[in-house]
């Protein structure tokens, strides 16, 4: 089997971005179940955020096909 | 959204069962049929080659050396090496057939130079997925190939014909020669060697085939594609590539500035916007003071959204002036990851193609750095309001942030997003030759026809979905980094 160590690196990204993107998510609820009148300015913030640390995760996982 | 899934339903259904009923006869070299719309698991095989390495080591030091071939294949009759077997006569590859004997194959094809190819024996899921990821030279729809125009630079200079000379099998690889080049795997190759014949020679199945070769600058194993013409290998060259051979593709001698499928797609879906919006545009006008009608009614909720929601909040003041490229990137790659998602219809991936999402990053960083006022400099080199051993640190890390990551993360972000959609898609529907082991199990491939059908159906919709948010992210980010170039000083 080849490759494997560069898909745990893929893996160990995708687990911090998971925890990352988690945490946001439920952050983004808490805000909106006590401010519902600022749903939208909370959901546009929280998507780019979260798109913000998916593009570390994308790096990490293209960077280990390349490497593997 | 419901007719695809259910014109996809029901092809999963057809393919899987007529891939259980063809395949358990245990007949071999399906390639060798061309009824076009046998795209089971043989085509598609990856090959081992590390396995007969271990199992006939002579055969490989033969293979790794053509003259060998070459002189001894010169000896044997090259006849009828489109159908039988021939190559497995040869004491070389007797080895090979006995290590597949065991479960009714015999391997990979061996052709008139001994080169033996993919072994359809192997389902590669990787390799697999790859290849429909990647662009072609051709576009494809079911069985049919529609030829597109080639533009090839080389040093001899320019040529420029159609795909269609090549006679491309199902596969996409080529039943002719043409000037030089052969079509493998739908992409296009060519041979150096001055000696290989420069008109248009009929070559025979599997005369096409690779051999896996040392990288020459890396010495990582990489696939070599050898014509075989007149008991000669002829090396042909990699895919031509705009890194260079940097991510271990190898270096070409050719550039290919071909019409690909990828751009044929990309000119039908910048057509179809074009006329839409200009459609829609006019209504504005004809049917000023009404409500919205039509298609105005679908595009007028999306881009007001857009202007309310990005435009406006993440650019400031300035929004008007740069709605109409935020409009444009939001609509094009809303367009393109739609147009790569519908089932059957060439599989155009631009979106998810690293070369398209560098040039619309590039883009939007042109955009951002020609419409940086003093404020955004000034934040780069030299931030105010800070000590200045903390500047010292801060200018590269914002040197770095602004030039080099924020174009890499878009251009990463949009890539990886739709490439991973279309590679869990295809490894779905690969669960059925790998649950029915290519053929022998019949009863596991209807039962995972099954379980792929659903999973397939799954990941389509959520690819819709990704679809529409990644065109949103791109265009938010792109927002807010204008937002943050142009933003006014604040006081500190």
């Amino acid at each position: 089997m080849t490759g494997s160590l560069a898909a745990i690196g893929a893996g160990l990204a995708v687990i911090g971005a998971a925890l990352g993107i988690g945490n946001i998510g439920g952050k983004a609820m808490e805000a909106i179940s006590r401010q519902p009148e600022a749903v939208g300015d909370i959901r546009a913030n929280m998507i780019l955020t979260a798109a913000l640390i998916e593009g570390a995760a994308v790096i990490a996982i293209i960077l280990s096909f390349f490497a593997g | 959204m419901g007719k695809f899934s259910f014109l996809t339903a029901i092809f999963l259904l057809v393919f899987g069962l007529s891939y259980a009923q063809t395949d358990h006869s245990g007949h071999d070299h399906s390639g060798h049929d061309h009824s076009g719309h046998d795209h089971s698991g043989h085509d598609h095989s990856g090959h081992d080659h590390g396995d007969h390495a271990k199992d006939q080591p002579a055969t490989i030091k033969k293979k790794t050396n053509p003259n060998v071939n070459r002189t001894k294949r010169k000896q044997n009759n090259r006849a009828g090496n489109s159908h039988d077997h021939s190559g497995h006569d040869h004491g070389s590859h007797a080895g090979h057939d006995h290590a597949h004997g065991d479960h009714g194959h015999s391997g990979a094809h061996v052709n008139a130079c001994g080169i033996a190819g993919e072994d359809p024996s192997v389902f590669n899921a990787g390799k697999v997925a790859f290849h429909h990821i990647s662009d072609q030279n051709i576009y494809s729809i079911g069985p049919w190939h529609l030829p597109l125009p080639c533009i090839v630079k080389t040093s001899e200079g320019w040529d420029f014909f159609s795909s269609g000379n090549f006679k491309a099998d199902y596969h996409g690889t080529s039943h002719y020669a043409y000037k030089g080049y052969v079509l493998y795997e739908g992409s296009l190759r060519r041979i150096v060697n001055p000696s290989f014949p420069k008109d248009k020679v009929e070559l025979h199945h599997g005369d096409i085939a690779i051999k896996v070769e040392p990288h020459p600058s890396t010495g990582k194993p990489v696939d070599v594609v050898y014509v075989c013409y007149n008991n000669t290998a002829y090396k042909a060259d990699n895919k031509s590539t705009a890194d260079a051979g940097l991510f271990g593709g190898g270096i070409t001698s050719f550039y290919d500035f071909s019409i690909t499928k990828n751009v044929a797609g990309m000119f039908i879906v910048v057509f179809f916007l074009f006329f839409m919006m200009r459609s829609v545009a006019k209504a504005y006008k004809t049917r000023e003071g009404k409500a919205p009608s039509g298609v105005q009614s679908l595009i007028e909720p999306i881009f007001v959204f857009i202007q309310d929601e990005v435009c406006k909040p993440f650019i400031g003041h300035q929004w008007e002036k740069f709605t109409p490229f935020l409009m444009s990137l939001f609509f094009f790659i809303l367009g393109l990851n739609l147009f790569g998602q519908i089932p059957f219809f060439g599989g155009v991936n631009a979106s998810g193609n690293l070369a398209v999402t560098a040039i619309l990053a590039l883009i939007t960083f042109l955009v951002v750095t020609f419409n940086g006022n003093v404020n955004y400099w000034q934040h780069i080199f030299w931030m105010p309001g800070l000590p200045a051993w903390v500047k010292v640190i801060i200018t590269p890390v914002e040197i770095v942030g602004n030039f080099i990551l924020k174009p890499a993360t878009l251009m990463l972000r949009l890539f990886g997003n739709i490439t991973a959609g279309h590679i869990v898609i295809v490894i779905f529907i690969g669960l059925i030759f790998i649950f029915g082991k290519n053929g022998t199990n019949p009863g596991a491939a209807y039962g995972a026809t099954i379980a792929s059908m659903l999973l397939t159906l799954f990941m389509m919709a959520l690819e819709l979905l990704v679809a529409f948010i990644q065109a949103y992210v791109f265009t938010l980010l792109t927002a807010s980094y204008i937002g943050a170039a142009t933003e006014e000083h604040h006081a500190h």
